[in-house]
């Protein structure tokens, strides 16, 4: 299985040096293009002045075009996975906030064989979903919605986690990263060169071309429509590659959990919200992340067309549910020829040489059990989501739990249900405020205001009666005497 | 230069190409190697997590079925045997037996329903069953693992260079029969 990565490395390569030759060759056709040749250098006619020569002019073009390249790709190493992570709007969660997810990541860190477990995200959004990043396995992480951790039993979740996990395992983000980021050249570099004979260039070449010689108008022409095709012809390429991807990370799944089951019914389930959400998915998700989710929010269900990044979610399923029982890559081949015909091919020999009799496990919740819990995670995944908005959570002996706002002043509660006291304090995280609590004197028994060290003005009402408050702006804790 | 320097230089030179080539897969076999040695870790790892996490389910389940002495009493000498356990085979065989006390005692909280809506019980219970699909996806690494190193080692021509330096099969770990091969399923 370790060949798995190995495979996808040639293909890769295969990938990015196709993508290297479309950059290059539109920065040279556009150097040549925009800086008039030998001999169209009617300025000076008599002179043998310095003409500029296309190798030259083509050569720097394509250099320009690289160096555009590596600064992209070094701000998308770099700050990348922040900042996708922070535009889905992720927050990173701790193993106390989701234990069944922490998990299930780690389980699925164990059984890739991966050395470190990846960091766990949560984003709030009721459609379920989810995707991984990480330039390098050491440093990636998983981001899952709100709305999956509602929806999906534990094998479910395990199928969807064990599908971005296979991810990293196969190197996918680190080659889309670069990859993505050079199709995102191509296109920067031919809308650059089309809106720069738009505006700049027609007034200046305009009285040149009057001079020019018709093959340099032949040249101009050839690389507006190069610049128009180029970022086309990019975009399908990644997209082959990206659909290939997913099978693979599919495959991948059903080996980690040996239960291709799993993923087929988290699959299914995404596909039926995607279905339902598809107006207001469109509106919120984000363009540049939308290729990244194991299933595509922008993507019609059924469509298979070359502009996708993701294969249809009905034969996705169809291959998992057609292994017959057994959870290897080469089961998935031959599910994968059923549902595609006998002449496709999907993963390399090499993977699938050896990997054959790898037995699916039965599932481990009864749909008895499903039901049970599926009201417990929809309370857990309730309380998750308050805990990431700045809540404690005070969970009170007769079932109710209570959820304390940040910067809640009062030191104790009484739970609306039971009428039991409890201590704010003892619930709100530690890391909210260690600094010691100021201390201030009363001096009478009406209104009185006190300076908390931020600046802020604590004010004491009449009725006030607890040995302790909190600073409305900071939070800090304050003793009155 | 005569003919015969000629011969001589491109013998030395395939010399050097097969040293390097033959440098490459043993490399490749120590790699292998090392990482059955990791997977093993790995088991190891998860199995000291399930014996530590004991204690605390029988002191919650003491709390509400403390009469059922035995079946506690069971588990917590099972999991004493299995951390005493030496060896594959002796630890394949405590461990099964811990798995089948750690089912009888499930199976018994099904009839207290206080227990079973107990929230530290509810935190232990996923993290049993996390730790029995740990276990379970670590062997499953290991196996996996080892079986491609004895692949390849059995393999031409890796197995030239594996005779040369010794490398031994690594065994699977395997419980005694086909039925015991799936972690026993921990029922709530």
């Amino acid at each position: 299985m370790w060949d798995a990565i190995r495979q996808n490395h040639r293909r890769s390569l295969l990938l990015i040096a196709g993508l290297g030759v479309l950059l290059v060759g539109l920065g040279a056709l556009i150097g040549i293009a925009l800086v008039p040749p030998l001999d169209t250098h009617y300025l000076n006619p008599d002179a043998a002045g310095p003409g500029i020569d296309p190798l030259v002019s083509g050569g720097w073009g394509a250099a320009i075009a690289l160096a555009l390249w590596l600064v992209m790709w070094a701000l998308a190493v770099g700050a990348g996975d922040r900042v996708l992570l922070s535009v889905a709007g992720a927050k990173q969660i701790e193993k106390h906030d989701a234990p069944q997810l922490w998990n299930t990541v780690e389980e699925m860190t164990i059984a890739s064989g991966m050395g470190r477990m990846p960091k766990v995200y949560v984003i709030d959004d009721d459609a379920p979903n989810a995707f991984a990043v990480g330039y390098r396995p050491d440093r990636a992480a998983v981001a899952v919605t709100s709305g999956l951790l509602r929806r999906m039993d534990r094998d479910e979740l395990q199928g969807v986690v064990a599908h971005e996990i296979g991810h990293i395992r196969n190197l996918d983000v680190k080659f889309m990263t670069i990859a993505g980021v050079m199709v995102g050249t191509v296109a920067l570099i031919a809308d650059m060169f089309l809106r720069s004979l738009w505006f700049g260039g027609g007034r200046r070449s305009g009285g040149r071309r009057g001079g020019g010689g018709g093959g340099h108008a032949l040249l101009l022409a050839v690389a507006i429509v190069a610049a128009i095709l180029a970022p086309l012809a990019a975009q399908l390429l990644y997209f082959a590659c990206s659909r290939r991807r997913e099978y693979l990370a599919d495959a991948s799944a059903a080996r980690y959990t040996r239960y291709p089951e799993g993923l087929a019914s988290a699959l299914e389930k995404i596909g039926q919200s995607v279905g339902q959400a598809r107006g207001q998915a469109r509106r919120q998700t984000n363009r540049a992340v939308a290729p990244m989710f194991i299933v595509n929010p922008l993507q019609t269900r059924a469509a298979f067309n070359l502009a996708a990044t993701h294969p249809p979610l009905d034969r996705r399923v169809a291959i998992l549910r057609g292994m017959a029982g057994q959870a290897g890559f080469a089961a998935y081949e031959e599910a994968f020829r059923k549902v595609a015909g006998q002449r496709a091919r999907c993963l390399d020999q090499q993977v699938l040489e050896g990997d054959s009799g790898v037995a699916a496990r039965p599932p481990s919740v009864t749909p008895a059990e499903r039901r049970e819990e599926a009201v417990a995670r929809a309370r857990a995944v309730g309380d998750l989501l308050t805990g990431l908005a700045g809540f404690a959570l005070i969970a009170c002996p007769c079932g109710t739990h209570l959820k304390v706002p940040p910067h809640f002043k009062r030191s104790e509660l009484n739970c609306p249900r039971c009428g039991q006291t409890h201590a704010v304090a003892a619930a709100t995280k530690p890391s909210a405020d260690t600094r010691p609590p100021l201390r201030f004197k009363r001096q009478g028994e009406g209104w009185e205001s006190f300076p908390c060290s931020c600046g802020h003005a604590v004010e004491v009402s009449p009725a006030f009666q607890a040995p302790t408050t909190r600073c409305g702006k900071c939070g800090r804790q304050i003793q009155i005497d | 230069m005569g003919p015969l320097a000629i011969v001589l230089l491109v013998l030395v030179g395939l010399l050097v190409l097969l040293v390097l080539w033959a440098i490459g897969i043993y490399n490749g076999l120590v790699r292998l190697r090392n990482e059955v040695k990791n997977a093993w870790a790995q088991i190891d790892v998860q199995l000291k997590r399930r014996h530590d996490l004991i204690p605390n389910l029988v002191e919650t389940v003491k709390g509400y079925a403390g009469h059922e002495k035995s079946t506690l009493e069971a588990v917590v000498q099972a999991r004493s045997q299995a951390v005493a356990a030496n060896g594959v085979e002796q630890q394949a065989r405590a461990e099964h037996a811990l798995s089948g006390a750690l089912g009888r005692l499930m199976l018994l909280v099904e009839q207290y329903p206080d227990l079973k809506a107990n929230q530290s019980f509810l935190a232990l219970q996923e993290e049993l069953t996390s730790t029995e699909n740990r276990i379970s996806f670590a062997r499953q690494y290991f196996n996996d693992t080892t079986m491609q190193f004895n692949t390849r080692q059995e393999t031409f021509p890796h197995n030239i260079i594996a005779g040369m330096f010794g490398f031994q099969r690594g065994a699977f770990f395997e419980l005694e029969d086909e039925a015991q091969r799936a972690v026993p399923k921990v029922q709530f």
